[in-house]
């Protein structure tokens, strides 16, 4: 049979793409998930899926009662191995997928940062580890706005 | 951008400060009513020995001069590392850090 020349190339191309593929390990910045407005849809453009285990094996540490909105305080520390990223969501923002942190081997699963909340909501920190999807939740309330000068 | 980094037991912490102005693009200018158009870091790299060992992708929900803070092993004290940021409309800054 012979293979014409544009089936070669069709062929050619995908094989390579397929063998450049593993070398490629982190992740591009994802705009479908960080422009989802949605939670569900921020899973599934960033996972491919919105299949969470909870997980006690997680720490989240992040204030109940946020004192200023526009930085709240967040830990994340896990005893999950073979942990590939570390991504984190607040439910009622309108752009859901705050931040995804890529953890290559060699750095430990753990990180702090400061977030927004547009309004009290809950965040959810979802860990990825050996094509398992591990979550954590906790509600963070607002303190009322005349606390604050 | 103001980094830390400190080794104790073969693992280094490093503390990043980012001035960065973090504008999600929703808020309004008081005084003239127009949009304040976003303005967001996207990617923060930490990389040390040419090999990435950290990279955080922000969206808009990350506060005002984003902080961070997180772990790797495998450095020596006097090493360095650097790291680079990148936001939506093309800016980038980079820095480089020693190991204390």
């Amino acid at each position: 049979m012979a293979i014409s020349r544009r089936k070669f190339l069709t062929i050619s191309s995908t094989a390579c793409l397929i063998l450049m593929a593993p070398l490629k390990t982190l992740a591009v910045w994802s705009s479908a998930a960080f422009y989802s407005k949605n939670l569900d849809d921020a899973y599934r453009n960033l996972f491919g899926s919105t299949e969470l285990i909870e997980s006690y094996r997680i720490k989240l540490k992040v204030p109940k009662i946020a004192n200023n909105k526009e930085a709240v305080p967040i830990s994340i520390k896990t005893s999950i191995k073979n942990v590939e990223s570390i991504s984190l969501f607040v439910k009622d923002n309108p752009q859901p997928l705050a931040a995804s942190f890529q953890i290559p081997a060699g750095t430990l699963p753990e990180l702090s940062t400061r977030i927004r909340l547009e309004q009290a909501s809950t965040v959810t920190v979802v860990i990825k580890s050996d094509g398992k999807l591990f979550s954590k939740n906790q509600k963070v309330k607002l303190a009322s706005s005349s606390c604050r000068g | 951008m103001n980094v830390k980094a400190k080794i104790k037991n073969n693992v280094t912490h490093v503390r990043v400060l980012a001035q960065h102005p973090m504008e999600t693009g929703h808020r309004v200018n008081t005084q003239t009513g127009e949009k304040i158009p976003a303005k967001y870091i996207q990617e923060l790299s930490c990389e040390y020995n040419d090999k990435v060992v950290f990279l955080a992708q922000f969206g808009t929900s990350v506060s005002k001069d984003p902080f961070l803070s997180f772990s790797f092993e495998g450095a020596k004290k006097g090493d360095l590392i650097m790291l680079r940021w990148n936001d939506n409309t093309g800016d980038t800054e980079k820095i480089e850090a020693i190991i204390k």
